[in-house]
């Protein structure tokens, strides 16, 4: 029963709670730096870091901290490991960090890391905290990931640098400027909904089938 | 002359939000109506000029002279955030009507990406005290512009047919792409 749960904590963030197709949070750095894929990968896996390590201090620190100072206090030990990570990155990745630019430090305010510090990391022990940390990431990695492959390939005709579409594509350059964010996660969006709504649809037709059949047959029972 | 290209190419260029995508959150969260996201705006902006002034002096006079400069980021976060509540405070105790006007805002401004990317981006681009500020101004005006447009066309959207999946977030962010697009048409206009 326990592994179950366990494993809910982290499954969760991943899709039914996704933190941007969901819940929309953190979607500045998701429409900032999905340009190409692997720049989505690197700012997820930052934030993945700091979302980890920042929920494993602040879920065995939590009853410590007061309650009228805990916001800036999870601010001050975010704001501590997005330094590490900002530092990690110049030294061993010197390219990804300058592309990535401010967004890197941007981090500090991104809504996820906050949001998951208040409403799950100051109520629940560390291994589970950690889960839903790493489950948030996971999430934020994959739709990163859906976003900058999508721009990349249809804005530079090429995904984590390899070639893949024809030379005679035209690359559509709108999708490597910042309008061409806005639509894709927009469209992206909307498209779930749709699959969303028709799930939903088809559930509703399905009851009302049951719901049927087990009307008719009252009936029909009560005749015979 | 150098002033008022930063200023203009903070404010309509490279628009804060439109281009740099800082402040989504309030972007897409506070457009409902063009009163309330004209003060939001208006709120962002004095904050956006005080950030410029307070943290170039933090970031000159404590941190560079000390080499601290690898604290910026938790130095910056805590005077945002101190620095809002500040504001809040002074706005409640000198006017009211301002203060009910903007107070909602406030709170929400600390977590604004647009206030630490406009410390960020200073630092980066090593821009001097007034340039600073006109650079603040410029983001603050900027940010104003999108968010009361944007207002705008959702009050125009309530009234229209939108197909169900697109309701909600979907169609404000195509709406905001559409809206980067006509941005782009100045992008010609200054280069920096």
């Amino acid at each position: 029963m326990k592994e179950v749960t366990l494993l809910t904590e982290y499954t969760k963030g991943v899709w039914k709670n996704n933190p941007i197709f969901i819940q929309v949070l953190g979607t500045c750095p998701t429409l900032a730096v999905t340009v190409s894929a692997i720049n989505g990968i690197a700012m997820a896996l930052a934030t993945t870091f700091v979302l980890l390590f920042s929920s494993i201090i602040i879920s065995s620190i939590r009853k410590i901290i007061p309650a009228q100072v805990r916001i800036a206090s999870y601010i001050l030990i975010i704001a501590t490991f997005v330094t590490i990570v900002d530092l990690i990155m110049k030294a061993q990745f010197p390219e990804l960090s300058k592309s990535l630019g401010p967004y890197i430090p941007l981090i500090v305010v991104n809504c996820i890391i906050l949001g998951r510090q208040e409403a799950f990391s100051s109520k629940n022990g560390i291994i589970r905290s950690a889960l839903d940390a790493l489950g948030m990431g996971t999430g934020f990695l994959i739709a990163l990931l859906i976003l900058g492959g999508i721009r990349e390939i249809l804005g530079n005709k090429t995904i984590l640098g390899f070639q893949i579409m024809p030379n005679m594509f035209e690359p559509w350059l709108i999708m490597i400027l910042p309008a061409g964010a806005f639509l894709t996660l927009g469209l992206l969006m909307a498209y779930l909904n749709y699959l969303v709504i028709k799930k939903k649809n088809r559930e509703k037709s399905q009851l009302l089938a049951k719901y049927r059949i087990a009307n008719n047959s009252l009936p029909i029972d009560e005749e015979i | 002359m150098e002033l008022l290209l930063i200023f203009f190419s903070a404010a309509i260029v490279n628009n804060f939000v439109l281009s740099y995508f800082l402040g989504i959150c309030p972007f897409i969260g506070v457009s409902n109506k063009i009163s309330s996201a004209f003060s939001m705006g208006l709120a962002t902006t004095f904050v956006l000029v005080l950030t410029a002034i307070v943290t170039w002096l933090i970031y000159h006079i404590i941190l560079l002279p000390y080499h601290l400069d690898f604290l910026q980021y938790v130095a910056f976060i805590l005077v945002i955030a101190s620095l809002v509540q500040f504001v809040e405070m002074f706005i409640k105790k000198v006017s009211q009507p301002l203060y009910s006007a903007l107070g909602i805002f406030l709170p929400l401004i600390t977590t604004n990406c647009a206030i630490l990317g406009l410390a960020l981006f200073i630092v980066l681009r090593d821009y001097s005290f007034v340039e600073g500020i006109f650079f603040g101004l410029g983001a603050g005006v900027g940010f104003t512009l999108a968010i009361t447009i944007m207002a705008g066309i959702r009050e125009e959207l309530e009234l229209a047919d939108i197909p169900e999946p697109f309701r909600g977030v979907p169609i404000t962010l195509i709406v905001a792409g559409i809206l980067a697009m006509a941005f782009m048409g100045f992008s010609g206009l200054i280069t920096l």
